[in-house]
This record gives structure tokens, C-alpha cells and sequence, in this order.
């Protein structure tokens, strides 16, 4: 009778999650050397810590692997398709913030709005024999915006990382990004549509919905959900 | 999910039927170039069909439907006129809904015939009437031909007809357009503050990336040609919603397009060509006094079929996928043939589908 919490292993998003539980009396902490996985849970029994990529956590989630998860709302919903019947938004965490958007280089005095993009891209296919490339590594959650918004003549290119770059590198023609000041955006000469918000997103408490939830595990949930005031 | 022998069964009757109907059964390879079909029907097929790699020809999808490389059988023969039928699994990524299989059987029926066109659309409505023959099914029908002549009657110009033509599949964007060629939504501020702009470049930045700035220097042109164009006619945009929003038996829908007509003269000719069809499908039987015809019929989800198209559904099994769906595609015989198009009219069933269907009413 244990239900797990997968945490991000590293870095200022498992940082903040250990104060964000710390401040709610459950002490998340790592055990054993900095460099090693694994981790210990005080104020609260029946719950094991686990240490993941952020990356992996929506995945683990939906397998049932872990019971709760953190990780970022943009994770979810992009590597879950169906993610709201799958886990269960349980907190929004007030950290991690970023903004998923669509951006194109400021010199595009004639693009504001996904209309405009969308009109671009039909004169782009035209003159260059090719879609308008825009890069991301969000591609569920760009691709259905772009569908429910009817824009067309579009075709997504991968890109993993330094994707405010591939303008200036000729390998697309516009980018989906994550953001939080805009910063990068703007060295780069690039500039946001004002409709081209995709999703807000932000550290979030997930509940995974296949995993095992009998023998006592719920009970275990109840509790951790009064301390933690969910 | 297993293609059953039932299914299967299914499948070798109604393919059958096809030969027999004069269609020369062919093969398609199940693995197809990815490039081809991303550039049809762009990103969206990357949610619908499997995308896999291979080490020498690049990317490539698991058949997501036979049109495309069938077409392009065609148009390597030249043989015409021709009728083909195929059949086997076609294979669609289920994104929303984890009942509805990932691979399961096409039977197909396909006619390149310039010559009689009304004739071949209502030989292939026909045909797969004839499959499915006895079954509780409702037929649905409608005609992209009226649609795009409204379109092109339009007065106004060719920009604004060309951008509305590309967004007729494409239901929401297609109203936010004519709203806006129509005067009843004003242009976002952004819009007026750069044509009013003396130095629109001022402060932009330096030009990088593949598309120019002579190109977005076109594009202001463009917006102040546009800007300068009187509103699209109230009376014009009520006309096409009529037609939109026409739902009714197919001969009642002819006479209310000839009403139509008087006052659009551009939908003359479609509307005639609609009137041939429902006399050659009455030739071969159909009863063209229940069908039904919808104006708005086949606009989410039929891109490239620009004429004809019709669909056969289980009105007492909501749940299931259309059991079969068809219709006229001359223009993407166009971007596949490079400018070469054939008259092109086909139609699917799924087998499968008839099968559960019959289980049903058990």
C-alpha cells in the first residue's frame, strides 16, 4: 500500500516542487549522493518519491506507473493524446510558468494575427513550391490550434532546441515556442501574433487515472489531499 | 484490432460486384511516400496516417487511403476511359476516439471518364448503391460544383475569390472571411495602423529568413487593394448562405437552386450539370425523389473532392464511421498529374462496417 509521486530529478522545477510540498508540511527530499535518483517523503505515510525527467512523467502517468505526477501542463497535453480522460489536473502550482505561442520575424510588418499567417502561407506555397515551415517540438498541440483555427499551407519542422534560430537559418519560416519573458524571442527578431497564444502553461499536480487506486491507496490520496489542501 | 473473416468475406462480395460492374481490380503498395501525401493534404495527415522511415527513400505512411496512389496508376497508363477496384487494409491513427480501429478494409470503385461526366458521377453512385443493397443505410449527397460557381460569381475580386475557394473545406475560417469581404467585421487595428503607415518598415528590424521583403511588401500592396474594394453585397452573401444551408430531397433542392439562379446566373451551369446527374441517376434507378441533397454536405472533411460527393450512413448506429463515402476529385488528379488532370469520380465502402452492422441487428 504506497502510491508514487513522480518529481522532476533536477534543476528549478524540482527545486520549486520541494518547496511548494514543503510548504504544505510534506518534506521531499534526495537521499543518498547529488548525483543518485531517489528520494525520501516525511509528513505524510504510505507515499514513495520517484525521480524523473519531466519528460517522462506524462508518459509514466498514463501507463498507471506512478499515481501523482509533477510536471508542465504543455507536457501533458502534448504527449497524452485524450490527456484529460487519461490523468486528472489536480493542482496548478503558481510556478514554471511559460506561454506557448507562435512567432515570426519582426520585419513581418503585414503578420499580426493567424489570419495573417494563414494568407501568408497560402502566397508562400505559391511563390517558394513548398508549405510555410514552422519549427516547434510541440506538435499535437500546434497542429490541432492551427486546425481548430483554419489555418492551411502550413507543414511543422522538428526542432528540439535553439528553435528561435531557424529562421535565421532558413529551415522555417516561423517558430511555436515555449516563453516566459519574451527575451530570446526579441534577440532574435522575432515577434508574437497577437492571437497566437496556444497555451498557458505551468508546473501542475497530476493524478494518473489507470493507476491502482484499491487496497488502501485511496485512502492514502484522501489524506495527502487534506494536507496538502488540494 | 483483427480484419475478420467476416469482414474479409465482405470485402471479396462487394469486390466482386465491382469487376463485374466492368472495374479492373488492381494493387497499391501499402507503404507510400510520405512526401506526396503531405503535400495534398498537408499537416493533418500526420494526425490521421502512420508515418514511418526507411533508411533509403525517406520518410513513408502506411497507406492512409487508396485515392492517391491509384490516381497515380492512372495517370502513369493514360489509359481512359477506365474504371479500377481495389480492396485491403487502409490504416488511420485514432487521436480522439480509441474504439474505432486502426486498420480495417477499403473496397473501392474508381472511374476516369472525361467524357460524360453526370454519367460516371451517377455510374459510381449507382454501383455502390447496388453493394449495398438491403441494408438500412441513408444516402446523403451534395455538390462542391454549385458551391464553387457561387464562389466564382462573386462580385468582387479575384484575391478575395481565390482565398475564400481555399477555405470551402475549411467551415469557420470560410465565415470569418466573408465577414470581413462583406464589411459586417471591421479589420483588426493592426491592420488599419500599418496601411496608414508612411514608413510601414520603420523599426522592424533587419529582413532574414527565406521569405523576403519584397514579399511582404506584396502582401501590403495587396491589403490596400483590398482595402480600397467596396464590401462583398448583403444580398450576394445571403444568396450563398441559401445555398449553404439547403437541406432537403434532391428535386426540391434543383428547383430551389433555379430560384437561386435568377438572381446568380454564375451557378447556371452547375446547377445544370446537377440536373443531368439526377436524370442519369433516375436512368439507372435511383430513386431521386427521397434523396436527399445538403448544401453544406461533405465541407469538413472532403478536401480535393470538388463536384459530386455523397455518403451511405447507418441512421440507427450513430456510433459507426459512414459505410461508404464518394465522390468527384478532378482537381487533385490536377496537382498529382502536374497540371494534367482527369476527370476523376470514386467511391469506398467499408466492409467492416456492414458486418458489425448486420452483428447489430442480430
Amino acid at each position: 500500500m504506497t502510491i508514487k509521486l513522480g518529481v522532476p530529478s533536477k534543476g528549478r522545477l524540482m527545486d520549486k516542487t520541494f518547496d511548494w510540498f514543503g510548504a504544505r508540511g510534506v518534506v521531499l527530499s534526495k537521499t543518498g549522493s547529488e548525483r543518485e535518483y531517489t528520494g525520501a517523503v516525511d509528513g505524510v505515510d504510505g507515499v514513495e518519491l520517484v525521480l524523473l525527467s519531466a519528460g517522462e512523467i506524462p508518459r509514466e502517468l498514463a501507463a498507471g506507473r506512478i499515481h501523482l505526477g509533477v510536471t508542465g501542463s504543455d507536457l501533458v497535453r502534448e504527449k497524452l493524446a485524450n490527456w484529460d480522460r487519461r490523468v486528472k489536473d489536480v493542482a496548478p502550482m503558481g510556478f514554471g510558468g511559460a506561454d506557448l505561442i507562435i512567432a515570426v520575424p519582426n520585419f513581418w510588418v503585414d503578420v499580426d494575427t493567424l489570419d495573417d499567417l494563414d494568407a501568408v502561407a497560402a502566397a508562400f506555397r505559391k511563390a517558394h513550391g513548398f508549405r510555410l515551415r514552422i519549427a516547434t517540438k510541440y506538435h499535437r498541440l500546434v497542429r490541432d490550434f492551427l486546425q481548430a483555427n483554419g489555418v492551411a499551407d502550413y507543414q511543422l519542422v522538428d526542432s528540439q532546441g535553439a528553435t528561435e534560430g531557424t529562421v535565421r537559418n532558413e529551415t522555417a519560416e516561423a517558430i511555436a515556442d515555449i516563453t516566459s519573458t519574451g527575451e530570446t524571442l526579441r534577440a532574435n527578431g522575432l515577434k508574437i501574433l497577437s492571437d497566437g497564444l496556444i497555451h498557458s502553461s505551468q508546473a501542475t499536480l497530476f493524478k494518473s487515472r489507470s493507476a491502482d487506486w484499491d487496497g488502501g491507496n485511496r485512502d492514502i490520496w484522501r489524506k495527502l489531499e487534506q494536507v496538502l489542501g488540494v | 484490432m483483427t480484419i475478420s473473416a467476416a469482414g474479409r468475406a465482405e470485402a471479396a462480395r462487394i469486390a466482386a460486384q465491382f469487376a463485374a460492374a466492368g472495374a479492373l481490380p488492381v494493387e497499391t503498395a501499402i507503404l507510400q511516400p510520405a512526401d506526396t501525401l503531405l503535400d495534398l493534404y498537408g499537416e493533418d495527415i500526420r494526425a490521421r496516417a502512420y508515418v514511418t522511415a526507411d533508411p533509403l527513400a525517406g520518410e513513408m505512411m502506411l497507406r492512409p487511403d487508396f485515392t492517391v496512389p491509384v490516381v497515380q496508376m492512372h495517370m502513369e497508363s493514360q489509359a481512359e476511359p477506365a474504371r479500377y477496384t481495389y480492396s485491403g487494409e487502409v490504416f488511420r491513427k485514432q487521436e480522439s476516439d480509441e474504439r474505432r480501429p486502426h486498420e480495417f478494409l477499403q473496397v473501392g470503385y474508381e472511374v476516369f471518364d472525361g467524357k460524360a461526366p453526370a454519367q460516371a458521377d451517377a455510374e459510381v453512385f449507382a454501383v455502390i448503391a447496388k453493394a449495398l443493397d438491403g441494408l438500412p443505410l441513408r444516402a446523403a449527397t451534395g455538390d462542391f460544383g454549385i458551391l464553387m460557381a457561387a464562389v466564382g460569381g462573386l462580385a468582387t475580386s479575384e484575391a478575395r475569390k481565390a482565398a475564400l475557394m481555399r477555405h470551402l473545406w475549411r467551415p469557420r475560417r470560410f465565415r470569418a472571411l466573408l465577414e470581413r469581404f462583406g464589411g459586417k467585421v471591421a479589420p483588426p487595428a493592426s491592420r488599419a495602423a500599418l496601411l496608414s503607415a508612411d514608413e510601414p518598415f520603420k523599426g522592424a528590424g533587419a529582413e532574414f529568413g527565406l521569405r523576403s521583403r519584397d514579399e511582404v511588401e506584396q502582401r501590403i500592396e495587396a491589403l490596400r487593394k483590398d482595402a480600397a474594394l467596396p464590401p462583398i453585397s448583403g444580398e450576394e452573401i445571403s444568396l450563398l448562405d441559401m445555398i449553404l444551408s439547403l437541406r432537403e430531397t434532391a428535386q426540391n433542392v434543383l428547383a430551389n437552386l433555379r430560384d437561386i439562379a435568377v438572381d446568380m446566373p454564375a451557378i447556371v451551369s452547375a446547377v445544370d450539370r446537377l440536373e443531368e446527374r439526377l436524370d442519369a441517376l433516375a436512368a439507372r434507378g435511383v430513386d431521386v425523389t427521397t434523396l436527399e441533397f445538403e448544401g453544406s454536405y461533405g465541407r469538413t472533411s472532403m478536401e480535393y473532392y470538388d463536384g459530386f460527393v455523397f455518403g451511405f450512413y447507418a441512421e440507427q448506429r450513430p456510433d459507426l464511421p459512414p459505410v461508404a463515402t464518394g465522390g468527384r476529385y478532378d482537381a487533385l488528379t490536377r496537382v498529382l498529374g502536374q497540371g494534367r488532370a482527369v476527370p476523376a469520380v470514386g467511391a469506398v465502402i467499408r466492409p467492416e462496417v456492414i458486418v458489425s452492422l448486420g452483428e447489430g441487428a442480430a
